[in-house]
């Protein structure tokens, strides 16, 4: 059995957009996505707890200087890093992404294809049901509770309305939450042996993806303008120095609060 | 334009969230209509009537009982293949996400998700999406149809209306893969304890608390408020603390006088939940966390020294 894992890779620190193409500006340091890093944990202990999982998979789509950032992934044991990287896959929305990401998750055939609960840049919480559509496979979403038995998974997830459990037959999609797990952190060995792990990069002609249907041209939304929130009260924000608590009661008499 | 509400239920109720954004589009101008699936459902049609759709195009059908995604994207493309639409619009919700992003996929349509509003502008539809902690308010469109659009829960109320509604039926074929995941237990709302909807004064605790037995503060603070106590998805999910007491999308919706957010990061789950709240005290150790950007008054510190001092604090004044 074989588990992919899908990460993006995340600007470390504050975000900013570029005016100009009004996309998230992806120039400085980068990072492994924190809710996907779950998702790598839980595969990691599937892995662990059983025999037949011969391999987890690192599958990724974005800049090249993304594959830094996946090493994390390595070194938390994971066993190779895929990373789908392509000039004219720039800009591409959940269509173009869901398209190239199925394209590499079919050439893996994983049996279990792991999201993570949301993207922490663009707060987007879709892809996971559009990859899962592209791949033609049963899907749970929001799992907070995850066990095998006899080629299926169960996912125990909360909805509006309280807790559900689904079944769902391997192969399937499931898409994880931030409460189903700690990620452990990578040991220093783990670290050491992450670059000699396999790390490999594909373009969209590898996996025989047009670049037509990536990037921009394979998109079917735009932004036409970014503009300033609308505007609210004054707001305070301060550093504790010890007098916090009596600053807050200070406020809230002021607001009539207390 | 002709809008396409896709109508969402549970226990034989029509979702808020729903008729808001059937409100929405009625007021845009131009033909509303709404898609209904599930098992038993029909009644529910008139209930939209009354909320803005002039048409429902309803699929009754046992494999749609439980509300799985995968199914009704089948039903989905059926209808939208029939019939033009020029816009699909989703109330934001676990279900409704992960139908509009497989229709997204399946149509190769576009979808834009967490809108806070829509208009029409020289005939085009355009959604307002908040980005970076709402920090960024960009107007985005598409290019294809249909538009594929999911509303940020709690964006539009409900508006009710004298019309009459017409109920159209139709089938689809549902696809094996679609019908293979299954629900085994489905949720129930628990209703027990004192509800944190009608409190005036409510204190949360998250993630930043800690361990589970850090809600002791947050329940020592709300109680010399003589409030409530809320959690956060992430601490109802990892066990910390009772889902009848969580705030968020997935959650309650609550709008008190007062709210004070202990170890809570903020994120949009969060915020859908609480934003109407009158006062907005944080206190968290994350100087970046998202929570002070709508935060009345934000505090960087631990809430761990703060949080029993203002306990104190209150206790002295009440008694006072």
């Amino acid at each position: 059995m074989k588990i992919a894992v899908c990460v993006k890779v995340v600007p470390d620190g504050q975000l900013r957009l570029d005016p100009q193409t009004k996309r998230l500006d992806r120039s400085g340091e980068a990072t492994l996505n924190t809710f996907d890093v779950n998702a790598v944990e839980e595969a990691l202990k599937l892995k662990e707890a059983g025999s037949d999982v011969e391999e987890v998979v690192i599958v990724s789509f974005g800049p090249e200087r993304g594959l830094e950032a996946m090493r994390k992934a390595l070194a938390m044991g994971a066993d190779r890093v895929v990373l789908v990287s392509d000039e004219a896959a720039a800009g591409s929305d959940l269509v173009a992404t869901s398209r190239v990401l199925g394209a590499a998750l079919e050439r893996e055939s994983a049996d279990l294809v792991l999201f993570g609960q949301q993207a922490g840049d663009s707060d987007g919480a879709v892809l996971w049901a559009a990859v899962a559509d592209r791949l033609q496979r049963p899907l749970i979403s929001q799992v907070a509770e995850l066990s095998r038995e006899d080629g299926k998974v169960h996912g125990k997830r909360q909805t509006e309305y309280g807790y559900d459990v689904l079944e769902a037959p391997l192969p399937a999609v499931i898409a994880v939450s931030d409460a189903i797990n700690e990620p452990r952190y990578p040991s220093l060995k783990g670290i050491m042996g992450a670059k000699k792990k396999p790390q490999e990069t594909l373009s969209l002609g590898d996996l025989g993806v047009d670049a037509g249907d990536a990037g921009e041209a394979g998109s079917r939304t735009e932004v036409y303008a970014l503009g300033d929130p609308p505007a609210r009260g004054d707001t305070v924000k301060l550093e504790d120095d010890g007098s916090a608590a009596e600053k807050i009661v200070q406020f809230l008499l002021e607001k009539k609060a207390l | 334009m002709k809008f396409l509400v896709f109508l969402e239920h549970h226990e034989a109720v029509l979702q808020k969230d729903s008729l808001g954004v059937l409100g929405k589009a009625a007021s845009l101008g131009g033909e509303v209509e709404a898609v209904l699936l599930g098992a038993g459902v029909e009644g529910l049609a008139a209930d939209a009537g009354r909320y803005g759709a002039t048409r429902v195009h309803l699929m009754d059908d046992a494999l749609l009982a439980a509300p799985l995604p995968q199914p009704r994207v089948d039903a989905l493309e059926t209808l939208v293949g029939e019939q033009d639409f020029d816009a699909v619009l989703f109330a934001a919700s676990v279900l409704s996400a992960d139908v509009a992003a497989g229709l997204a996929a399946r149509l190769d349509a576009g979808l834009n998700w967490d809108l806070t509003d829509l208009a029409v502008e020289d005939g085009k539809l355009v959604g307002k999406r908040p980005e970076l902690g709402d920090s960024v308010y960009a107007d985005v469109g598409w290019t294809s149809e249909p538009r594929l659009a999911l509303i940020r829960s709690g964006t539009f109320e409900p508006a009710e209306s004298a019309g009459t509604v017409e109920v159209e039926k139709f089938e689809s074929r549902l696809q094996d893969f679609s019908l293979a995941a299954t629900m085994l237990e489905q949720a129930h709302e628990e209703s027990q304890g004192p509800s944190i909807e009608d409190a005036d004064v409510v204190v949360a605790g998250g993630r930043g608390l800690g361990s589970p037995e850090n809600f002791a503060l947050v329940e020592e603070l709300a109680k010399a408020l003589g409030g409530a106590v809320a959690a956060t998805r992430a601490v109802v999910d990892a066990g910390w603390y009772p889902y009848a007491a969580q705030v968020g999308q997935t959650g309650k919706t609550v709008s008190p006088k007062l709210y004070i957010a202990c170890g809570i990061s903020g994120a949009i789950q969060h915020k859908v939940g609480m934003q109407g709240s009158s006062v907005i005290v944080a206190i968290n150790k994350d100087p970046n966390a998202p929570i002070f950007e709508y935060a009345d008054f934000g505090v960087v510190g631990d809430l761990h020294e703060i949080v029993p001092k203002l306990t104190e604090l209150v206790r002295q004044r009440k008694a006072a």
